[in-house]
């Protein structure tokens, strides 16, 4: 694919280092020419000097035969406008990173409206990452889908577990819980279940629900997810807001420390549940004073890396059991790995993450109506996404009454902003994104019907 | 400094001479040559040193802008080393420094002999000889490039060191597809012209020759006489490619690319033909006493200043004996050269019209010292970066050229074949002013006049600097 990457700095080498060796063709443009020098020195990519928001010097970086530009300037504006600029130019899809909350909560009407594939915010990617780590440290492997709003959690069955012998159907009769299995895999075979598939001793499944009703469940089987009860955060920038937010949801208690008055204020109001403390983080008497050594857990989100290294050190010393530091730089991750740390959360590295994955996807789904393909498991179980248009099969009826290829399973229905984990009843509406696990892969929304 | 991996790219180098040695080899066997032997001995010299160097891939493959001036300085003197063999082991050129002197003239494109009598040398030699203009002409760390999965990015360093001009341009991202496509576009070119040699007459022999010098700019005749002897049409089929040649090739991609506009934009290629119409028609004027008719006059006028200023030098007519005003603007133009990303050598248009903005620059600052001005070209700042590096390179350059004019100087021939001597070579032309002039060759010099004039034509070539920081010792310390 060609792909054309608006911005230098540490998130666009990295992208343009990732998928160059992914095979893609990099065109890369910056304002700053000895920018551009270094990026193009260091990787087989093309660079172009100049404003990447102006339709000239996209032309030069050839907008009319790129796929996909991606805008990771330091200016959310700027980023938009790149945007804006290459669907009208070359009609390629676009993904923006956008990191003012202001903007972000646009983000749908951004997509709808402005027509953007992908509207990336690091802060709040390493808030749900950050948020995923201190929830369910014990979860094999928590995906992200739909693009952000639904999380897919995969974990193995316990020993004795009271799902072992029960049939999918019993979940919602015996337990009560409201979540969805998606896939199993037993040994080397997997399975996507119907109602009727019986569990199995130490079975790996991976499950889509929110995260109060995961919670029921995992409360109801008797699995342990050891999540923290409680966490103090240090520093009170845009990541801890969204943490607080994300966090508070799954009845997490929280404890902020924020040195700026009026950002304690700010944060106060916005987030009332939340004990918002207004001092310096790097005072250990204020952290004492405020229980780290009885605290679950540790985040360091200051703006400094340095002073997340030693507060997370610190609170390692004062017995802190689970710990996570934010750091922003990407260069030195050799050697803050060797600290005796936890879990180290680089904003930079999940931005790009997300991007390379996106883009992976984006491969997969051309010459077809999917919009975008997750792997749950490789090779053997895909999630596809789904743009219902009105001459669709699928259309009006209720979900029971529709016949499905054996192993197709209508995972989740996203209606505007909403989420809907879909039963039987639920029917499927023009214009829903709707994503279908599958061991095929479906074309088209009709392949998935006998 | 990257010791492994300089060897393991060098180890290529020979395998890939190997591969270029089949040509005059196949040439040998049609036409039932004795080079047959010395042919398959420097095949299997250069296969025995290069394949088992390259079996193994060095583990750290990352290469620093130094790896990467050292590797392409070493691999043109690896290169032009073992392709003089043939010469040698065949008897065709017995001394081994005039043999090594034919090699670097051939893969640098320069096109200067020492022989005296071409035609009695073994066809399969003159293929080579010619092929050298055509694989040196590209590029061989290109070439190379466009096959070979190095690694990535950090190949920039090699592609910048051997490609001409002040800034590397890539066509398409990545450089194994712009690579390919150079390489592509010059193979077509190149059979154009062959097709069209072979219909002005030539045989299939000749036509392959021409074709390969044409489009190297090298300028190796297999006549004595050069071009003199064939017909018109032939002739101005040569004109037509060596200026096609001397121009930036990424015109042709931008024309294949169907931008028409952007490619009528370049206005370093308007350079190029402006100082070719003006020269041409100085000359015309002042030589067409010597012929018939002002039309002869005026073939014999573009052909010359064709096969100078794109650094070709095939000859047609002896222009060492026109009146001194022609004299002086060939050698003029010898300095101006081709344009930059094209085959031709010379000091380049580019970095002529770069010179004379910044004077013009320079004078502006005088009248108005307060006065802030860049630089453009193309509707492009040119970054102060590119000046700083054009102005360096014109210093290294008179350095270079007073230096090996003083060497070269110890055997008191006259200052013009001297002066011309070291011109023609620095600038990759061929043919000089009276000793060293259209008809005659440079097999007089000393041996070590001859590899005062060997490092010059690499040092032209290779644009100076890579040539220059292997003999630097900043470039061996640790």
């Amino acid at each position: 694919m060609n792909i054309i990457i608006v911005g230098c700095g540490k998130v666009g080498e990295e992208l343009a280092h990732r998928l160059n060796e992914e095979g893609d063709n990099i065109t890369v443009i910056d304002i700053d020419s000895t920018k551009v020098n270094d990026v193009t020195s260091r990787l087989d990519v093309l660079g172009v000097t100049g404003n990447g928001a102006t339709h000239l010097v996209q032309q030069e970086a050839g907008i009319r035969d790129a796929d996909l530009l991606i805008a990771v300037t330091g200016s959310d504006e700027l980023n938009l406008l790149c945007c804006l600029i290459a669907k009208k130019e070359g009609n390629c899809q676009t993904i923006a990173r956008v990191r003012d909350p202001q903007y972000s909560t646009e983000a749908p009407y951004l997509k709808e409206e402005l027509g953007l594939a992908m509207v990336i915010n690091p802060e709040f990617q390493a808030a749900a990452e950050i948020a995923r780590v201190l929830r369910f440290p014990s979860a094999i492997k928590i995906d992200t889908f739909a693009k952000g709003k639904v999380d897919l959690m995969k974990f193995r069955l316990p020993e004795n577990c009271v799902l072992t012998g029960c049939s999918v159907k019993e979940i919602a009769t015996k337990l009560k819980c409201d979540v969805l299995v998606c896939t199993v895999e037993r040994g080397d075979e997997a399975f996507i279940p119907n109602g009727e598939f019986v569990f199995g001793e130490k079975d790996i499944i991976s499950i889509i629900a929110s995260p109060a009703n995961a919670n029921a469940f995992f409360r109801k089987i008797d699995y342990k997810i050891n999540q923290v009860k409680d966490c103090m955060i240090a520093g009170g920038g845009d990541v801890a807001y969204y943490l607080c937010r994300i966090l508070r949801k799954a009845g997490i208690s929280l404890k902020l420390i924020e040195k700026d008055p009026k950002r304690c204020e700010k944060l106060c109001t916005a987030l009332p549940e939340v004990t918002v403390i207004c001092g310096d983080a790097a005072d250990q008497q204020i952290l004492l004073e405020e229980g780290l050594e009885n605290a679950n857990s540790f985040a360091a989100l200051t703006n400094l890396d340095e002073e997340n290294i030693m507060l997370s050190l610190f609170a390692r010393v004062k017995g802190c059991k689970k710990l996570v530091t934010k750091i922003n730089r990407i260069d030195f991750f050799d050697v803050i790995k060797q600290l005796d740390l936890d879990s180290i959360i680089y904003p930079k590295n999940i931005t790009s993450e997300l991007i390379v994955s996106y883009v992976r996807a984006m491969k997969n789904t051309i010459g077809s109506n999917v919009q975008t393909v997750y792997s749950i498991i490789k090779g053997k179980a895909e999630a596809a996404e789904f743009l219902i248009k009105d001459t669709s099969p699928v259309l009006g009826k209720p979900l029971m009454e529709l016949k499905f290829k054996p192993n197709v399973l209508v995972a989740v229905i996203l209606r505007g902003n909403r989420v809907i984990i879909p039963r039987g009843s639920d029917v499927i509406e023009k214009n829903d994104s709707v994503i279908v696990v599958s061991d095929i892969r479906p074309h088209d929304i009709s392949d998935i019907l006998d | 400094m990257n010791f492994p991996m300089i060897v393991y790219i060098l180890g290529w180098i020979l395998n890939f001479e190997a591969l270029f040695l089949i040509i005059p080899l196949i040439a040998s066997i049609v036409y039932g040559e004795a080079t047959i032997v010395p042919l398959i001995i420097t095949i299997a010299v250069c296969a025995a040193l290069g394949v088992p160097i390259t079996m193994k891939k060095p583990k750290e493959s990352s290469l620093h802008s130094r790896d990467g001036y050292v590797i392409v300085s070493l691999s043109w003197i690896v290169l032009s080393a073992f392709g003089a063999l043939p010469f040698v082991f065949s008897g065709a050129i017995p001394n081994y420094v005039d043999a090594l002197f034919e090699t670097v003239s051939g893969f640098t494109t320069t096109g200067a002999t020492i022989l005296s009598d071409v035609e009695a040398v073994p066809k399969s030699l003159l293929m080579w000889r010619s092929f050298t203009h055509w694989v040196g002409g590209m590029g061989v760390l290109v070439f190379i490039m466009a096959f070979l999965p190095l690694s990535g990015g950090q190949n920039l360093h090699i592609m910048k060191a051997e490609s001409p001009g002040p800034s590397v341009s890539k066509l398409v991202p990545r450089i194994k597809t712009t690579a390919l496509l150079l390489y592509s576009i010059y193979l077509v070119m190149t059979a154009i012209e062959f097709i069209l040699l072979l219909f002005g007459g030539m045989t299939v022999f000749e036509a392959m020759n021409t074709a390969f010098a044409t489009a190297g700019t090298g300028g190796f005749a297999v006549k004595n006489n050069g071009l003199a002897g064939y017909s018109e049409f032939v002739r101005m089929v040569v004109t037509v490619f060596m200026i096609l040649f001397g121009i930036n090739f990424n015109v042709y991609f931008l024309i294949l690319s169907k931008k028409f506009k952007d490619a009528l934009k370049i206005s370093e290629v308007w350079y190029f033909l402006g100082i070719i119409t003006v020269a041409t028609t100085l000359i015309t004027v002042n030589i067409k006493n010597l012929f018939p008719s002002v039309g002869a006059a005026f073939r014999s006028a573009i052909f010359t200043v064709s096969s100078v200023i794109s650094s070709t030098g095939f000859t047609a007519v002896d222009f060492s004996l026109w009146p001194e005003l022609s004299r002086t603007i060939i050698v003029l133009i010898m300095f101006i050269g081709a344009c930059t990303g094209s085959t031709g050598g010379g000091i380049k248009v580019y970095r002529i019209v770069i010179l004379f903005k910044s004077m013009g620059k320079e004078l502006h600052t005088l009248i108005h010292p307060k006065q802030v001005k860049k630089i453009r070209m193309d509707q492009h700042e040119i970054e102060h970066e590119v000046i700083r590096s054009v102005n360096v390179f014109m210093v290294c350059y008179i350095l270079v050229f007073v230096i090996s004019l003083l060497c070269i100087s110890f055997e008191d021939y006259d200052l013009i074949t001297n002066f011309t001597a070291v011109t023609t070579t620095i600038n990759n032309i061929g043919p000089g002013l009276d000793l060293v002039g259209p008809t005659a060759n440079f097999g007089f010099f000393s041996p070590f006049s001859k590899m005062v004039l060997i490092f010059d034509m690499l040092a032209g070539r290779l644009e100076l600097f890579p040539m220059l920081l292997l003999f630097a010792p900043v470039t061996w310390k640790k």
